[in-house]
């Protein structure tokens, strides 16, 4: 255990001590107690950091279940440092504008908060982990929290839909990811990812390391929100706004990128994955700028343009990838700029999507509306939240001098990087971003004008809107401070964030050059870049100032194949079917039950028997048969035989215990004196069970039921006791292993008990018994609930 | 369901009790003889039942006012709780260990911490069988 391991599990000890913190000191918000939690962490993480030198990587292990080789391996490189500041200095202002922003009174605070704080240890546990599996633990556990923050406000039916389908789409990628680590696992032979980095070549040779590499894509583009299974973002927005600004704009979405960067040693260089995340990343950033143009609401909106934006991130991601690739071995460095721009612009988006998410947040609170079509020339009434916004969005559209701009430039060399040094069939790869671009740069400017500009006038149905709390505008002010500084001093983290992360996601290319530097400026000259973004505010302006006609396009254009649709009639049509399935064999009836049950015996035990012939029936070693044996069989007999052709329930009930009494005189005959006990016991009580249940027992006679029926069910009776008499006689010729039963002779040696019987119960074997009476009280509570709480309506019969 | 059988109910009182020891006997026994906290729990359950069936339900609940339910819970709880105290002690979970000691009045006397494992057991199989039977049968009416 190391000072990293505790930050990790931080957040999950306080998940339960916030709600009783909470609920002790009513008068207090809860967002007090747990701003703590990830300010400790932001200081905890901040001594790696240092602004002149990279931070020194730490490396520990805990084993974790050793035997399936998964240790709770922790590593604190640059690219992981980055993610883990971000989550916690994020985290820490997204607390604080919660405080201001949710509502003491009303809202289920102590959930709220420990909601947060597990979604905050899971995110830290997937971006530290070094064990796949550790890192797929945590990763499915940010599912789990983003679920139960999505679903906050629960009574609302789009809360539980978004929930439900983020839920779904995440956890079946992250379903995917998990067998592409096993394949993983199967080509390396190790789950610990800088063990997996160091074999270097040596996997991708195996058979399986392609579809692992799918595989693994897939679990990253699902929790990016990645095309095409963008479509769970917009609905997530149904949390509420801080849990937005946090989860689905600054960290949880970025997991995906972040595990695609972890990997890029691995696949990066081959073709594959430089064609997926290029073509995937770049399409997404397309479809997601021309889709948030023409959302009203102001939240779907900025949901999209994150999907959009870490589209960006991916696709430079993908670019970057080509570094490693030895057909480009001589300009590998051109493209390690990509792995650059990506870094940076991960903290850039971090950092202004954040601020816009919070002064939406502000703008929601303040006028009860997110609705475009409703809101206007609020900057007569909140012109410090107005300057905040534009900061964000300016930033957002690529425009100096904030931060954004410098990451934008970037990003045009890396595409314009690929179109130069291969051939000119990859000029779409400049092109494409450069029209997402455009798109980006109209729905910034509706974020700010359609909302703020304008005249202003009080509509009956608003409140009246004013100026936020100084508190909620904390937050956003220092991001957006952030932002500027970003623009004027983006050297201030090169050595000490972005060239470390850089290193960390190509390192092969880096371990001979332990040397290099990156610079970054804001002002490059008048070159193709500068003339592009020039070219996206003229065309921009054009469009915005054509907005209406232009949104009316995309309702004539084939659009509305939408994705959403196919996820609905998909969920509805498993839902439908799955259904159909289940009422085929579902009849309610247990005879019916017991029959698939004894028929699968003898179909799968018996039938194995017979086709393998793996047993074979020797009686010839058997003692022999005594009379009183083989009287006390045919007692058996014929109590069964009775129970059978009996009319009368009582008789029956009679009949079956005489079975069991007779089953424990055999074991008075065996010598088992306890079980012949347990036996006796056993058979009264039941037989008291029988008696009590005799007026539920079905009134039908044995013998209305039809011939064809009672012949089958005869049939299945006779071949379940065959088998078992089978498998009985056969058992005494086999012994594949030597039997354990030796050991237990000492058992008063071992256990101090002279009963061997009762020292397996408790002792050598108690794991067992433990269970058992687990399961006993399980079932009683099972029944007990099924008796007592079922429902009066369906009393009468 | 109210009925008086007055040879039943007579035997049962007297019955019931040596059932009753019979059963805590066997309980303790169980470390050397046949027995056990599983026939020890279902031997004093049927003693129970003897009384639920000689008596009327509400009477019965007023001379043992127990509630099975939580007895049920509370022997799964002493189980389990003795497999966790081995972690005190560093061993693997479960881990049951015995000694003899010198008790006045009993002499030399083997103490084995299987036994409060199996009173856990005990008390698991009473509240579980009597869960289900009272359910039952109070739900006839």
């Amino acid at each position: 255990m190391t000072l990293l391991h505790v930050a990790i599990l931080l957040p999950f000890i306080s998940v339960p001590l916030i709600p009783v913190l909470a609920l002790s000191f009513r008068r207090i918000h809860a967002g007090w107690f747990a701003i703590v939690v990830p300010a400790l962490l932001l200081v905890i993480f901040a001594r790696y950091f240092s602004f002149q030198k990279p931070p020194e990587p730490q490396y520990a292990s805990v084993p974790w279940i050793p035997s399936l080789r998964i240790h709770f391996s922790i590593c604190l490189d640059g690219l992981s440092l980055l993610f883990a500041l971000l989550i916690s200095g994020i985290g820490t202002l997204v607390v604080f504008y919660s405080i201001f922003y949710m509502s003491k009174e009303r809202e289920k605070l102590h959930l709220f908060y420990a909601y947060l704080l597990l979604f905050m240890g899971a995110m830290l546990g997937s971006v530290l982990s070094d064990n796949l599996l550790a890192l797929y633990a945590f990763w499915e556990l940010t599912s789990v929290a983003s679920f139960l923050l999505i679903a906050f406000w629960f009574h609302r039916k789009r809360s539980r839909y978004g929930a439900q389908k983020s839920m779904l789409i995440t956890m079946s990628g992250g379903f995917s990811m998990l067998l592409g680590f096993l394949m993983l696992y199967a080509a390396s032979g190790t789950f610990g990812i800088r063990e997996l980095i160091a074999l270097g070549g040596q996997v991708s040779r195996h058979g399986l390391f392609i579809p692992a590499m799918f595989l693994i894509l897939l679990g990253a583009f699902t929790k990016s929100a990645q095309f095409p299974f963008h479509i769970w973002l917009p609905d997530a927005m149904e949390a509420p706004t801080p849990i937005s600004a946090y989860l689905h704009s600054a960290t949880m979405v970025k997991a995906g990128v972040y595990l695609v960067a972890r990997l890029t040693p691995v696949f990066g260089g081959h073709p594959e994955w430089f064609w997926t995340v290029t073509v995937v990343g770049l399409l997404t950033l397309l479809m997601g700028s021309l889709l948030a143009i023409r959302q009203s609401d102001l939240k779907a909106l900025l949901a999209y343009s994150t999907v959009s934006q870490i589209g960006l991130i991916m696709s430079l991601l993908g670019i970057g990838s080509l570094a490693l690739a030895e057909a480009h071995a001589d300009r590998s460095f051109l493209y390690a700029g990509a792995i650059l721009a990506a870094v940076f612009h991960l903290i850039n988006h971090s950092i202004f999507k954040g601020c816009l998410f919070m002064m939406i947040g502000i703008l929601d609170h303040e006028t009860g509306t997110r609705d475009i079509r409703r809101l206007a020339g609020l900057i007569h009434v909140m012109p410090a939240s107005f300057t905040l916004t534009a900061i964000g969005a300016f930033s957002m559209a690529g425009l100096p001098p904030f931060g954004g701009f410098i990451s934008k430039e970037m990003f045009f060399t890396g595409a314009l990087t690929t179109w130069r040094t291969m051939d000119g069939f990859f000029v779409w790869i400049p092109i494409v971003a450069w029209m997402a671009s455009v798109f980006t740069f109209i729905y910034c400017m509706i974020l700010i004008f359609k909302v703020f500009a304008g005249p202003y006038e009080a509509k009956p149905s608003m409140r009246a809107p004013h100026e936020a709390p100084f508190g909620m505008l904390v937050s956003p002010m220092i991001l957006a401070a952030l932002v500027v500084l970003l623009f004027f001093l983006p050297n201030a983290v090169t050595p000490s964030l972005l060239e470390p992360a850089v290193q960390t996601v190509l390192p092969q290319l880096f371990a001979d050059r332990p040397d290099w530097h990156a610079h970054l400026s804001a002002w490059h000259g008048l070159n193709t870049e500068l003339l592009m973004t020039i070219g996206i505010i003229l065309l921009g302006t054009l469009l915005y100032k054509y907005l209406t006609t232009f949104r009316n396009l995309y309702d004539s254009l084939p659009f509305k194949l939408s994705l959403n649709q196919a996820y609905d009639n998909g969920l509805q049509a498993m839902e439908r079917y799955s259904g159909k399935v289940l009422r085929l064999y579902m009849s309610g009836s247990t005879s019916h039950y017991l029959s698939y049950l004894f028929v699968f015996l003898i179909v799968v035990v018996g039938g194995s028997f017979a086709i393998g012939r793996t047993m074979t029936l020797r009686l010839a070693a058997n003692a022999t048969i005594e009379l009183y044996e083989a009287m006390l069989g045919l007692l058996i007999l014929a109590a069964a035989l009775f129970m059978l052709f009996t009319n009368s329930k009582l008789v029956s009930i009679i009949a079956v215990s005489v079975i069991g009494y007779i089953v424990s005189l055999f074991f008075v005959i065996l010598r088992a004196p306890d079980l012949a006990l347990t036996q006796l016991v056993v058979e009264t009580i039941s037989t008291t069970l029988f008696l009590l249940c005799f007026y539920f027992l079905p009134k039908v006679s044995k013998f209305a039921s039809p011939p064809a029926v009672r012949l089958r069910n005869a049939l299945i009776a006779i071949g379940v006791g065959a088998t078992l008499t089978f498998i009985g006689l056969a058992t005494q010729e086999h012994h594949l292993f030597p039997s354990i039963s030796e050991y237990y002779y000492d058992s008063y040696a071992l256990a101090g008990a002279k009963n061997m019987v009762n020292a397996i119960l408790v002792d050598f074997r108690g794991f067992d018994t433990m269970l058992e009476i687990v399961v006993l009280s399980a079932a009683g509570i099972g029944i007990y609930t099924l008796i007592k709480l079922r429902h009066p309506e369906r009393d009468e019969p | 369901m109210k009925f008086t059988d007055v040879f039943l109910q007579t035997a049962t009182k007297i019955l019931a009790f040596i059932i009753m020891i019979y059963s805590i006997y066997i309980l303790f026994a169980g470390h050397h003889n046949p027995g056990g906290g599983f026939i020890g729990g279902l031997i004093t359950a049927s003693a129970l039942v003897l009384l639920y069936i000689a008596f009327d339900f509400q009477s019965i609940r007023d001379i043992v006012p127990v509630d099975f339910n939580r007895l049920a819970a509370i022997g799964v709880i002493v189980s389990v709780l003795t497999g966790a105290a081995s972690f005190l002690f560093d061993v693997p979970f479960l881990t049951q260990t015995f000694d003899y000691f010198d008790l006045p009045a009993l002499g030399r006397t083997e103490l084995a911490t299987a036994v409060v494992f199996d009173l856990g057991v005990y008390m698991a199989v009473i509240g579980t069988t009597m869960t289900i039977i009272t359910s039952i049968s109070e739900d006839q009416k």
